[in-house]
């Protein structure tokens, strides 16, 4: 397992400068790099008592959790047990869904209560981008793919936004694949193709985090392994959740893994000492298979 | 009776019976409806023909096409039997003096064309589903992207399909009340545009929602997640894939718009009008102009006047120009609707 101080320091760097660059009034950027910090703990989102209602039905309770800066993070647990709910807070995704709610406790990325009034949503997911379990290239052209995030945000420079899409596309290990096609359609391309392309266009905008719903759920072993070996290309330069129901794919991937049961965070500890010495019996009875 | 020689040979019994008197009755249904199309079809092709093409060059009836209906005078002349439109008898008669006296039978509106009508109903059809594409997309954005569905919702919902069964003199009849007397719009373009814009409107609409219903959730979910607005969102990617579908509805929309009669009557439509539409003095008053159209025309010609064989060639001949007329715009929305749904395609 690769060691999370294997992050170098220039690509630290960039991710922060990144992060200044696309600079907002209410989150404020990530720390300067220049800053002493200690290696193992820099928090990026802090939960703290968080609760989580759609409508009358609670699906997260009392989660309190530190997710750290340039890290793999794992959420797992048996279906239904919330990983998604918690993942979409991040982003507040969960603010489409009609009825859902937060009466109780804060989510703090660099700080700030994503959930305060005052915060843009917007700001917020261009800062935090997200993959979905189920891969949704638009249906439009590669490239098109890959610079609808941009032109949103008022990027329409043809050199510049060339110079992103082969950045982006190399970035997701898909630019070999795809660079003689790039102005066709994104629909045309494999399963595993497509997930990718979602990533570079996740990518694209420079988050700084990137929240994956079970991104593999529905991809072949083959594709699966270009996606893990591909997480393990983006760890230096963001920050990543990941969703997984695959317990060996989380032991391969992440850094620090999250069991959940029932809307409840189990146990939240070294991914290494999840799945080889987990201090609850009922984080022990799942990863070896018992139940779920 | 031979014993089953296997376990699937036929044994008759009841359930083998009914099959064939089944497969022919939805046979027979189908073939009769189609009959019975045909037959309406082609008798207004067939007698149609006669009215708009002639058998010398060019071949088509440009008077028919290009001028307005006129007045037909029939009469004895040096032992002949001459046929002549209004303007064409008046000019005779200052050649020939002594036409002046002669007994000419007259037929009104047998004579000359439907130009004026034509005119009127494109007219009609381009500004009405304009306006109803408009509103009702509008709508349809605001009942599937934006509303909450709650039961007032719902409500409205129900309410735009129950106007779908409203008959179509009763938005003639709202048209005339609230555009043509409550606003003094008169009986013009504006009042006609309007009547029969509501009158597809939950068409429209509930078709226009469809549409965006089939548009994944996913596109949605993937352009806000990438720090898109929500009227980004529907702008960019989800009305252009949601487009095709809304088309197609609207050129059922316009089959409805061109053809009825009742929604006009009382709004929009003249007996008879001597100046085309663009015959005005100021741009303002091109909205405020009663128009003829075509079946209003086909109402008059075959209702509203003495019926005999010379207006029977109106009738036939316009009710053609009017069946070729709707496949026309029809065609050109289907060409239209067909490279949007190649562009995009999922
Ligand atoms: N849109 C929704 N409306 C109502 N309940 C939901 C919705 N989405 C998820 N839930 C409920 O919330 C709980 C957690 O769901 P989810 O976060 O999707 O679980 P997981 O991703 O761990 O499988 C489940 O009990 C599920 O039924
Ligand atoms: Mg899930």
């Amino acid at each position: 397992m690769e060691s999370p101080s294997t992050a170098s320091p220039t690509d630290r760097d960039k991710a922060a400068n990144s992060s200044v660059r696309m600079g907002t009034a209410s989150l404020p950027a990530g720390t300067d790099p220049s800053a002493p910090r200690s290696p193992a703990s820099r928090t990026l989102i802090d939960i703290e008592h968080l609760d989580f209602f759609y409508g009358q039905t609670q699906a997260l309770n009392d989660i309190s959790l530190k997710i750290q800066d340039h890290k793999v993070t794992a959420f797992i647990g048996p279906s239904g047990c919330g990983k998604s709910t918690l993942l979409r807070c991040f982003n507040r995704m969960n603010d489409l869904i009609d009825g859902t709610r937060v009466p109780r406790g804060t989510i703090k990325i660099h700080g700030v209560d994503i959930y305060q009034p005052d915060v843009d949503v917007i700001e917020l997911r261009k800062r935090v981008g997200m993959v979905f379990q189920k891969s949704n290239p638009f249906p439009k052209s590669i490239y098109e793919n890959i610079t609808y995030g941009l032109r949103l945000h008022g990027k329409t420079e043809k050199s510049k936004l060339d110079e992103i899409v082969e950045k982006s596309l190399r970035g997701a290990a898909l630019w070999d694949e795809v660079k003689d096609r790039l102005h066709a359609n994104g629909l045309g391309l494999s399963g595993g193709q497509q997930q990718r392309l979602c990533i570079a266009r996740a990518i694209a905008v420079e988050p700084e985090v990137i929240l994956m719903d079970e991104p593999c759920s529905a991809l072949d072993p083959v594709a699966t392994a270009k996606i893990e070996e591909l997480i393990q290309e983006l760890r230096s330069r963001f920050s990543i959740v990941i969703v997984t129901h695959n317990m060996q794919q989380a032991a391969r991937v992440s850094d620090r893994t999250a069991f959940f049961y029932l809307g409840r965070l189990i146990e939240y500890a070294d991914t290494r000492d999840i799945f080889t010495n987990p201090a609850n019996p009922q984080t022990e009875a799942y990863v070896s298979g018992r139940f779920g | 009776m031979n014993p089953p020689q296997h376990p699937f040979s036929v044994r008759p019994g009841a359930v083998h019976h009914r099959e064939q008197p089944v497969f022919w009755l939805f046979r027979v249904a189908t073939y009769f409806i189609l009959a019975c199309g045909a037959a309406v079809f082609l008798n207004i092709v067939v007698k149609g023909a006669g009215t708009v093409f002639k058998t010398e060059a060019p071949f088509i009836n440009t008077t028919f096409l290009t001028e307005a209906p006129e007045s037909l005078y029939i009469f004895e002349w040096e032992g002949k039997k001459m046929e002549m439109g209004d303007r064409e008898f008046r000019a005779f008669k200052e050649q020939n003096p002594a036409a002046a006296k002669v007994k000419a039978e007259s037929f009104v509106y047998s004579a000359g064309g439907i130009w004026p009508c034509i005119v009127g109903t494109v007219l009609l059809v381009v500004g009405s589903m304009t306006i109803a594409l408009a509103l009702g997309v509008c709508a349809a954005i605001y009942l599937n992207e934006y509303a909450r569905d709650g039961a007032f919702i719902r409500f409205v919902r129900l309410a735009i399909l129950n106007l779908a069964g409203v008959p179509s003199i009763v938005f003639g009849l709202f048209g005339f009340g609230m555009f043509v007397i409550f606003f003094g719009w008169n009986v013009s373009l504006l009042a006609g545009w309007f009547t029969l814009a509501f009158m597809v409107l939950p068409v429209v609409i509930t078709a226009s929602e469809e549409s965006l219903k089939a548009v994944p959730k996913g596109f949605r979910e993937g352009s806000l997640a990438l720090g898109a607005t929500k009227w980004q969102t529907i702008r960019k990617n989800v009305l252009p894939y949601a487009l095709p579908g809304i088309l197609t509805s609207s050129i059922l929309g316009i089959a409805r718009v061109a053809g009825e009669t009742a929604p006009i009557m009382f709004t929009a439509a003249y007996v008879v009008r001597d100046k085309l539409p663009w015959e005005v003095e100021q741009l303002g008053d091109f909205f405020f102009q009663g128009v003829m159209a075509l079946p209003y025309h086909i109402y008059v010609v075959s209702s509203k006047i003495p019926q005999n064989e010379y207006t029977e060639r109106v009738q036939y001949g316009t009710a053609f120009v009017f069946l070729v007329i709707v496949a026309l715009i029809a065609t050109v929305s289907i060409l239209l609707r067909n490279r949007l749904r190649n562009r995009y395609r999922w």
